[in-house]
């Protein structure tokens, strides 16, 4: 027993709940009570960030927007900014990124996503998930986001769906007299608008004004016709979104003008991973690139470059080798089976079996 | 814009230092790897010539030709991808739910023993605990640790985070068992699991006196099977014995080990002998002795299971020069003779963590462990097709030729002119005229 003096309860109190989970970790060994508690209470305070699918809502044939219940680690967001869903698809856990446009604060977010083709997650997102399915998520993060006070003219500029954090924005503006905005969005026909009937209702009301053109028969926007559309845009600060072109379009554009300071732009893929054959890999513990082709695997490249890596058995049974692929593609020498990380991606690859390509960067 | 770090336009293997230690023994190096990276792929390797055996059995290998062992690799190989690539939701779905119920089995059953001083509660809690803790070593610990559910990606369920419900620190034991047991399997010298260490389990391994014991070091080390593993990823006996070879660096780790799996044993002793009896209050004393009792059901279920798998009539060792430059054919040849099955139920499957289907696993010990039933008809089926005998039977008849082997080779080989006796009495007359050759130099396994 202990000589302290007493403390007052409330002192005393998360100490002992301190020591219950002291004892029921030690109990648990070599697992944690949260691995139990997961079971019963995924959503609960100081568990890892996960979600729970409540509500699901076609946008248009091929969009949809989930509605979802973060856990109460969930520390809120800005609109504008975008969240990482981890969902399990045929089995296997994938992580993206998606904007959300929820109304901030009461209690759910959302998020709209489009089926782009041969899109594992966005395909399984918009015509597969179901209400109930539990998702792993990550805090909110992301510049992309309206200053306080807001600006007195805004323009957005979106295509497909870059609507989306913009429409996060058009949901959260303060009730009464707002900014001047203008939402110039492109997609290819009626039909592909999302969120059509809202963004008229908003203009309707004057809350906006919306110029939304069909690419299909109107053909792709040429910047260089801006003043014809939005006279005005040189007054007005530039929230961008949509596809690279548009985005690099816009970059130029703005530059070209002198008036790069008003741009903000939201890209969603930096870097897009094409696998090829053979390549560079980068040891990003050691620091050293080196050029491999694509027969030789990792394991020995990085050691024929005089690495000390982890190795085992050097023919892909003992899982001795895994390190961590931070983004890249690797080649299974064994099935020719290509795993592929985008960044932000924590892959674990095995290093004996596998050959880069294209490049890969290894925590190792 | 890219998240990459700069990248570096030479490649920097310039810098590296000449005299970086890995590059001292470059030629070992170089011939060890490219042996290794023979079982890569299937095709290539030539015929070889199979002597016979120092016991004078046949060479298992003998009656197969170069093509037909890769033709054999090359169709394991087709049965490998079929089922890899068809892994899915169901499969993920179904080690979650056994990670479920057995987490269930085990608060339940922890629960109950709280009222252990009640004989019904004793009993169900006992009966739980042990199941419990047979299902987190057999179906989830080691087929997680062997990699089978990295492919789902979930850090939770991952061979690099997991560890289990036993002595040995995963990581020691993914050394021993994935890396040296799975790659040598069988090759006497090489794959320590040949009796770890402690049993005669093959005529063509050396008798000593000390294994004319070993029908009762085999009971024992069945009851404390957990530290008898745990003991043998550190290769206590062949260290100790060896202390004075070792290198300052050999001795570093196996320090560092011993320590690790010292705490682990420690955290593990704590739980089941100290707290979880302290927790039960006026049951203390039951419920220590019905942990007790869990755990050596499950050290004796999981020693027999294991025991089942290689030692059993008709299974096959290796010579350590058959292996030189082995093609993943043969490799896959070694594990199939070298590998024996237990028939049985479902729920028998299960308990075994589906080391029942031994071979199947031995072939492919990264397949998630719920598909080797599925792929067994046609492994039966390849084998029968090359004359290759397909050990199987109920765990019982397994476990019974097994201890009748231990019994038969706890007394060595006969040899021409001398009988079994004979040879132990001359090794007894040694020992008590105090020469103790027979106490030395045993051959020990070489680690990689």
């Amino acid at each position: 027993m202990t000589a302290a003096p007493p403390r007052p309860a409330s002192a005393r109190r998360p100490q002992l709940i301190n020591g219950v989970w002291k004892l029921a970790a030690a109990i648990a060994t070599p697992v944690l009570p949260e691995d139990y508690l997961d079971f019963v209470a995924p959503l609960r305070a100081g568990a890892d960030l996960r979600g729970r699918i409540v509500a699901k809502r076609l946008e248009t044939a091929d969009s949809a927007t989930l509605t979802i219940k973060p856990g109460r680690s969930w520390r809120g967001h800005v609109p504008g900014q975008y969240i990482r869903i981890g969902i399990d698809v045929d089995g296997v856990r994938h992580w993206r990124a998606y904007s959300l446009t929820s109304v901030v604060g009461d209690g759910t977010i959302s998020i709209t996503t489009k089926a782009i083709p041969d899109g594992i997650v966005s395909n399984h997102l918009v015509r597969e998930a179901q209400p109930g399915t539990l998702v792993m998520l990550d805090q909110a993060i992301g510049e992309f986001v309206l200053p306080t006070p807001l600006p007195a003219k805004i323009l957005f500029l979106t295509a497909g769906s870059g609507i989306t954090p913009v429409m996060g924005m058009l949901r959260n503006l303060p009730t009464g007299v707002g900014p001047d905005i203008t939402l110039l969005h492109s997609a290819p026909t009626p039909a592909d608008v999302m969120f059509a009937g809202e963004l008229g209702a908003l203009a309707a009301g004057g809350r906006i004004r919306l110029v939304t053109r069909h690419t299909d028969t109107a053909g792709m926007l040429d910047l260089a016709t801006l003043d014809e559309q939005v006279p005005d845009w040189r007054e007005r600060q530039v929230w961008v979104c949509g596809p690279t072109g548009l985005l690099d379009a816009a970059e130029a554009h703005w530059a070209g003008h002198g008036l790069a300071d008003a741009l903000h732009v939201e890209r969603f893929r930096p870097t897009i991973i094409e696998p090829g054959e053979g390549g560079e890999i980068t040891f990003l513990g050691s620091e050293v690139t080196i050029d491999a082709d694509g027969a030789t695997p990792i394991l020995d490249a990085g050691e024929d470059a005089g690495l000390l890596l982890k190795s085992g058995c050097r023919m892909g049974i003992c899982f001795g080798c895994v390190v961590t692929m931070r983004q890249g593609a690797v080649r299974d020498l064994r099935t020719g089976e290509i795993t592929v990380a985008e960044p932000g991606d924590e892959l674990p690859i095995q290093t004996c079996i596998n050959a880069v390509a294209g490049s890969c960067d290894l925590e190792a | 814009m890219t998240l990459a770090p700069e990248r570096t336009s030479s490649p920097a293997r310039t810098s590296i230092s000449p005299t970086a230690p890995h590059v001292s023994e470059p030629t070992h190096l170089e011939a060890e790897r490219h042996t290794l990276n023979t079982r890569l792929s299937v095709g290539g390797g030539s015929e070889r010539e199979h002597l016979p055996k120092k016991s004078g059995r046949p060479n298992p290998f003998g009656r197969l030709t170069n093509a037909e062992i890769e033709g054999i690799g090359r169709e394991l190989d087709a049965i490998r991808a079929e089922v890899m690539d068809s892994r899915g939701a169901r499969d993920a779905a179904y080690i979650r739910r056994v990670i479920k119920v057995q987490r269930g089995l085990e608060i339940g059953s922890r629960v109950v023993l709280l009222f252990s001083r009640n004989k019904v509660a004793w009993a169900a809690g006992t009966v739980g605990l042990s199941l419990a803790k047979i299902l987190e070593n057999m179906e989830i610990g080691h087929n997680v640790l062997h990699g089978q559910w990295d492919w789902m990606r979930d850090p939770k369920i991952h061979s690099t985070t997991w560890d289990w419900d036993m002595a040995s620190p995963a990581k020691q034991w993914k050394h021993s068992h994935n890396e040296l047991h799975h790659t040598y399997t069988n090759v006497l010298g090489r794959d320590n699991d040949l009796g770890y260490g402690l049993l005669r389990v093959d005529e063509d391994q050396e008798w000593q006196l000390f294994h004319l014991g070993q029908p009762i070091w085999h009971l024992i080390n069945a009851m404390f099977f957990e530290y008898g593993i745990a003991a043998y990823d550190l290769e206590l006996r062949g260290n100790l014995q060896n202390w004075n070879e070792l290198s300052d660096k050999d001795k570093e780790v196996f320090k560092a080990n011993l320590h690790e799996m010292l705490g682990k044993i420690r955290k593990q002793a704590l739980k089941d002998y100290v707290l979880h009896p302290l927790v039960s209050g006026p049951s203390f004393l039951p419920t220590l002795a019905a942990n007790f009792t869990a755990n050596i059901v499950r050290n004796v279920w999981s020693n027999t299971v294991i025991i089942c798998g290689h030692f059993p009539d008709g299974i096959d060792t290796f010579e350590t020069d058959s292996i030189d430059g082995e093609t993943r054919g043969e490799w896959y040849l070694r594990q199939m003779l070298g590998s024996g099955n237990i028939s049985g139920s479902k729920f028998t499957h299960i308990m075994t963590g589906n080391l029942s289907h031994q071979i199947e696993h031995h072939l492919f010990p990264d397949m998630p462990s719920n598909r080797y039933a599925e792929i067994s008809p046609k492994i039966q089926a390849l084998m029968a097709k090359h004359d290759l005998h397909y050990v199987t039977g109920p765990v019982l008849k397994q476990a019974y030729q097994v201890y009748r082997k231990v019994c038969r080779l706890s007394l060595p080989n006969e040899e021409p002119g001398r009988s079994r006796w004979s040879v132990v009495r001359g090794e007894l007359a040694k020992v008590v005229r105090g020469k103790g050759e027979a106490r030395t130099k045993r051959h020990l396994p070489s680690t990689v």
